[in-house]
């Protein structure tokens, strides 16, 4: 996962007409990467996977894959290959050709050609499935055959438009840790397109939050989650609490008031965008916030409040408190474990908190 | 619970007048080719097919019917192919006036036949200076049929995912081999459905022939100049049946062929001409 990027997009811009729907887009990823968009619906995820592909032209800027500009290589050229949202399955044409497709221009003999098709549908768990008609597959089927489809040129990159969302979460849950091991196996560049966080955190090496055309924020799911350089970042991805603050002084280390929280300092790497003395506000992750049981004994710091709603979950079970001092109650989760009752509503509790959970975000 | 018409039986009653009344003249052609007399009235003479070996005798029909084919199978092939152009455009190609132009092919549909006859007669023989024959028909019919063409092939175009096309592009091929492998089979139901609708309307079309049929005689023409003889009657009413008969085989067939096709590519029927 090293040396030079496979792919990269420098200043990449694309317009409908009046809509800006790229903006000014700095990408690299790497060969072997497994790298994904992730946005809510409408911020060009697919038009930037489609600009890849070589379904889109550029409104300005430049695509490199593989140290290749290409402005002038049409899609049926590029080393990439798409499993499309829709799946694109060819409902004329047996599984076995379709996977086969992709091959017509291939001189090897026959024999070997379906050698190759049958190696691919081993690979997605289809071993057999060759004969049958396409459009007589389920949501699941129809994606694995197009992944065997893609796969089986063993492109460069491959490019997944939201290829699990017509699943049922079950069969997505598995699907996503049969892509990783597909993904590893094989040592392709995966490009993936989700508006699910769960999944783009699960499955990524890299994620980029996309807003409305534009990068947010590009890193690695850790540190997405634990460090979004932005409001708008972190309410995408997972829950999180917004208090605000007060920057009082900022060196090795970031003094803060908090509403609520009350005086405490930070680390310079919570504050992802610098810390400018003044107004700003603070994010906490609802998981890091821990209900003190009665009996129970803390270390660390703590605020007094009232459970405001509970909401039941089996494995966990999710709090709204009200907090003095605080305008919208805290989210809060806790696991169930034997010997912790499960709170009522009006139940006056004690909750306590960690400074190194803190994340100081734009005012 | 009973379906709303049979609740009221003023509906059913309009219904069964209506469909006499649609189909009495249709009914009747075959009852009088098959009748031995010359006459057409009631009482019936006793069965026959002399009519329509009448018919098989007459060189001159022979040749309006070897006509009319020509320029129904002619007519058929371009119109669809012009179909196809149109269909695919509208439904996955995005350019400028795209709703004008659309609608500019379907204009031929709402425009009065003698119009447009007229219209054609003047274009061939004043501002081309051909003399009207066989192939100014073939393009008089071509005209007329391209919406209906159109029209059968929007159906199977709509249904057609776009990103097939994009997906055999994706996998190697040219925009033309994706064409050829992925779209064509898919929609082929709706070609060979668009290409006997076209069939019938040349073959039955009268106006717009008898304007532009110079020294060719079409079928419907032929027809039209044995009203006058009333013992031709008979014959015109045999020439009739076939007319149908053949007119109802091909629809049927068209559609039949529409469907099996649908599903055999499992996609929605989105409503086809029938
Ligand atoms: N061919 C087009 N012409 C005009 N506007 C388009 C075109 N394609 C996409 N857009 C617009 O660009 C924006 C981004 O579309 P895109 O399909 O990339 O969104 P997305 O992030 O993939 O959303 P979703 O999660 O819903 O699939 C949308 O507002 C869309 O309306
Ligand atoms: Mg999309």
């Amino acid at each position: 996962m090293s040396g030079s990027p496979l792919i990269t997009l420098r200043g990449v811009n694309k317009h409908y007409g009046d809509y800006h729907a790229l903006r000014d887009i700095e990408l690299e990823i790497r060969q072997g990467e497994f790298f994904s968009l992730l946005g809510p619906s409408g911020c060009g995820k697919t038009t930037l996977l489609r600009t890849i592909a070589g379904f889109e032209d550029l409104s300005s800027g430049t695509l490199m894959i593989d140290g290749k500009d290409m402005a002038r290589v049409p899609a049926n050229e590029r080393p990439t290959n798409m499993v499309f949202q829709s799946y694109a399955i060819f409902p004329h044409l047996s599984v076995a050709q379709n996977v086969a497709f992709g091959l017509r221009r291939d001189s090897r003999p026959k024999a070997e050609k379906a050698r190759a098709v049958a190696e691919a549908l081993e690979m997605v768990g289809l071993a057999g499935y060759g004969g049958r008609a396409a459009h007589a597959l389920s949501g699941g089927q129809r994606q694995r055959v197009a992944l065997a489809r893609a796969l089986i040129l063993q492109p460069k990159v491959l490019l997944l438009d939201e290829p699990l969302s017509a699943l049922d979460k079950k069969m997505r849950e598995q699907m996503q840790v049969e892509l990783i091991r597909l993904q590893r196996n094989v040592g392709i560049t995966f490009i993936l397109v989700t508006h699910d966080q769960e999944e783009a955190l699960v499955m990524s090496d890299r994620i980029a939050v996309m807003f409305e055309g534009s990068i947010g924020q590009m890193a690695d799911p850790e540190t997405l989650y634990r460090r979004p350089n932005s409001r708008r970042v972190a309410d995408f991805i997972g829950k999180m609490n917004f208090l605000s603050a007060e920057v009082t002084a900022a060196g090795a280390t970031v003094d803060l008031d908090v509403q609520g929280l009350g005086r405490g300092s930070i680390a310079r790497d919570q504050a992802p965008n610098g810390a400018p003395a003044g107004p700003a506000v603070v994010g906490i992750r609802p998981e890091t916030l821990t209900i003190v049981f009665d009996g129970e004994h803390t270390d660390r710091r703590t605020i007094d409040g009232v459970v405001d709603e509970v909401v039941y979950y089996g494995d966990m079970t999710y709090y709204d408190v009200r907090v003095p001092g605080v305008d919208e109650p805290l989210h809060l989760s806790m696991r169930n474990v034997i010997g912790r009752p499960v709170l009522d509503v009006g139940t006056p509790t004690r909750i306590s908190w960690d400074e190194r959970a803190l994340v100081l975000l734009d005012a | 619970m009973k379906p709303p018409s049979m609740k009221f039986p003023a509906l059913r009653i309009y219904a069964i007048i209506y469909l006499l009344f649609l189909f009495a003249p249709i009914i009747l052609l075959p009852i009088f080719a098959f009748n031995e007399g010359k006459i057409i009235a009631f009482p019936l003479t006793g069965f026959s097919t002399r009519w329509f070996e009448t018919l098989w005798e007459r060189p001159s029909l022979h040749s309006a019917v070897q006509s009319s084919l020509i320029i129904a199978v002619l007519t058929s092939i371009f119109a669809t192919i012009f179909g196809i152009f149109a269909a695919r455009g509208g439904a996955m190609a995005n350019f400028p006036f795209k709703g004008g132009i659309i609608g500019f092919i379907m204009l031929p549909l709402v425009l009065p036949e003698i119009i447009l006859a007229v219209a054609l007669l003047v274009l061939v023989t004043k501002v081309l200076g051909l003399a009207p024959n066989l192939y100014t028909i073939v393009l008089a019919h071509t005209l007329m049929c391209t919406p209906y063409a159109t029209s059968v092939l929007n159906g199977a175009f709509a249904n057609l995912d776009a990103s097939l096309e994009e997906a055999a592009m994706d996998l190697g091929e040219s925009r033309w081999g994706a064409f050829r492998l992925v779209t064509l089979p898919l929609v082929m139901p709706g070609i060979i459905s668009a290409m006997l609708i076209s069939f019938i309307i040349s073959l039955d079309e009268f106006i717009v022939a008898f304007f532009l049929s110079g020294n060719v005689t079409t079928l419907p023409v032929y027809i039209y100049g044995l009203r006058r003889q009333s013992d031709q009657l008979p014959i015109i009413m045999a020439l009739g049946t076939i007319l149908v008969a053949l007119s109802i085989i091909l629809l049927v067939a068209a559609e039949i062929l529409r469907r099996r096709g649908l599903r055999r590519a499992g996609l929605e029927d989105a409503g086809g001409f029938l």
